[in-house]
């Protein structure tokens, strides 16, 4: 090895440690049997007991389950049909509007829901964030399912439609056996954004809607205690196990972000 | 025939329809009312102005540009959107330092270990991002044992203790670590495309290591230098929960500005002014990246 590709190798080596230091940090300090996170005392599993108790944080893990499931399983049936149209059909106005969402900052997005919701009297809560939801998540389900639809064998649908069947026979027995990988693939990625999004749920949740992430932000701003590294912790190893089986589903599907 | 045509277009309608209708409502149409809030009065207990004029019962959109007139005469927001651009500019160039050699080594490793390399670096992306934030809360804290070595030896040169927590430095810091992979993904895709045939080349007609990555490998891969730069300055320009938990009072940026108009203030046409300014801003130099790469290749 050449002392160029030395000096590259701990480059990047710096690079992933960057990327990694900060997350096992806060995995480690979850098993941390102190109050402050700064010295190593021993090994304890108290603040996972602890979350187990905590009413705020259990009602705010169950809203962000129910957010997650039904904007996930909405934006899922809207997103497939948005894909399909796009690589089936001539769309204009749609694949702007798929995209826009997913490149503009993520703050107006949620700006100008909140005056949409207040403007037309829908209350701020459980509704107007599940509503949110699906709006940033048809995107992403609508790319990856095109992105497997491009790498579908057309000759498979001609050949049923020659066989006789229906556009919807064709599409429910042909196309969407092949396409179910990216479907189940999008629905995962819908429901993982659902349940890590900050941003606009900050802007369009209300009294009694407090989810996950906007709990660990009041505990964070409040009083850091180790039951937040505790909970981030198992959110982490949740949305590597949903992320590890969407990529097995659908490899690629990840580098569609 | 025309049957034909009719049913196909009565499939694209029952298919593309209900997602594009549903995109219009939740997003284009709230979109085009901040437009129109930006000219309106503020309600007199905050928010918006009724449009319904209660005692003639009649219409009225009362628009006006008071809201932009306060923004370009009073300094203060300028001097605002100057800090979150130069925020934004810095993180950019850091995350540009810290990428390239992670993309360059992704880029020359051997094929079979490129995906599991470029998923080590997504992985980090997918874990919520106030966590990620939130972590360098404790590196960056008074009590972290980090911070306390550090401190440790500059009191050896007799510097005195440092602050990180708190500070545009650790805004900047949070700001890089959430964008890394942003400028890491289009480097790497730009990079894995070179032909080592080039740089054969270069080194047979005498250019050392250093010379064959200025003259060859640098500027082959400024569109992806471009790519990664607008998908990380956008985003980081219109943040506002890194500086919110990491920046103290010093280290606010526009986002948290919004916030404050939208939540506290109440004040939302004005919120939504900065909106304006702030989308108009990551329209342009997504439009300036795409110009600058579409002129670089040919």
């Amino acid at each position: 090895m050449n002392r160029r590709s030395r000096v590259l190798w701990a480059a990047a080596i710096f690079g992933y440690a960057f990327l990694y230091a900060p997350l096992v940090i806060v995995v480690a300090y979850s098993f941390n049997d102190s109050r402050l996170n700064a010295e190593w005392v021993g090994f304890t599993l108290v603040w996972y007991g602890k979350l187990f108790h905590n009413e705020k944080m259990l009602k705010a893990a169950w809203n962000s389950l129910l957010i997650g499931v039904t904007a996930s399983a909405v934006s899922t049936v809207l997103g497939t049909m948005a894909g399909y149209a796009m690589y089936r059909f001539r769309m204009r106005l749609l694949p702007l509007l798929i995209l826009a969402p997913i490149a503009i900052p993520e703050i107006l997005m949620g700006v100008s829901l909140l005056i949409f919701f207040v403007l037309l009297n829908i209350s701020l809560g459980m509704f107007s964030i599940i509503l949110s939801h699906i709006a940033f998540c048809i995107g992403f389900v609508a790319i990856v399912v095109r992105s497997r639809l491009a790498g579908m064998d057309e000759s498979l649908t001609e050949a049923a439609r020659d066989l006789g069947a229906t556009p919807w026979k064709a599409f429910r027995l042909v196309t969407l056996p092949l396409i179910m990988p990216g479907v189940v693939a999008g629905a995962l990625m819908a429901f993982t954004l659902s349940i890590d999004d900050f941003v606009i749920t900050f802007f369009t949740a209300g009294v009694g809607s407090t989810t996950l992430p906007l709990q660990i932000y009041t505990m964070v701003k409040i009083a850091v205690t180790p039951e937040v590294n505790a909970i981030s912790t198992l959110l982490m190893m949740l949305t590597l196990a949903l992320i590890l089986i969407a990529s097995k589903l659908a490899p690629g599907s990840l580098r569609a972000q | 025939m025309t049957s034909g045509v009719n049913k196909a277009r009565l499939h694209k309608w029952l298919i593309g329809g209900p997602p594009l209708a549903y995109l219009v409502v939740f997003f284009a149409i709230p979109v085009l009312i901040m437009v129109l809030a930006s000219f309106r009065n503020p309600g007199e207990f905050g928010g918006l102005a009724p449009i319904f004029n209660d005692d003639s019962g009649s219409a009225q959109l009362d628009l006006t540009t008071e809201s932009y007139g306060r923004f370009f005469s009073d300094f203060l927001y300028t001097a605002l959107f100057l800090k979150s651009f130069a925020y934004a500019a810095i993180t950019t160039v850091a995350c540009l330092v810290i990428a390239y050699p992670l993309a360059m080594l992704i880029a020359r490793s051997p094929k079979k270990h490129r995906d599991l390399l470029v998923l080590l670096v997504i992985l980090p992306f997918w874990s919520n991002f106030l966590i990620r934030v939130y972590a360098w809360m404790i590196i960056l804290g008074p009590q972290s044992v980090f911070v306390t070595a550090l401190n440790n030896v500059l009191g050896l040169i007799g510097i005195g203790p440092v602050t990180l927590l708190y500070t545009p430095f650790a805004v900047v810091v949070g700001l890089v670590y959430v964008h890394l992979p942003f400028m890491v993904l289009p480097l790497y895709a730009n990079l894995e495309k070179h032909d080592p045939a080039l740089l054969d080349a270069a080194q047979d007609l005498g250019a050392n290591a250093w010379r064959r990555f200025w003259r060859v490998t640098f500027p082959l891969s400024l569109p992806g230098i471009y790519a990664g730069a607008a998908l990380v300055f956008i985003p980081a320009l219109g943040i506002f929960a890194i500086p919110d938990i990491l920046g103290g009072t010093e280290g606010i940026m526009i986002g948290n500005v919004i916030k404050q108009q939208f939540l506290d203030t109440r004040d939302w046409p004005f919120g939504s002014v900065l909106s304006m300014v702030l989308t108009v801003m990551a329209v342009a130099i997504a439009g300036l990246a795409a110009w600058v790469a579409r002129r670089s290749r040919t």
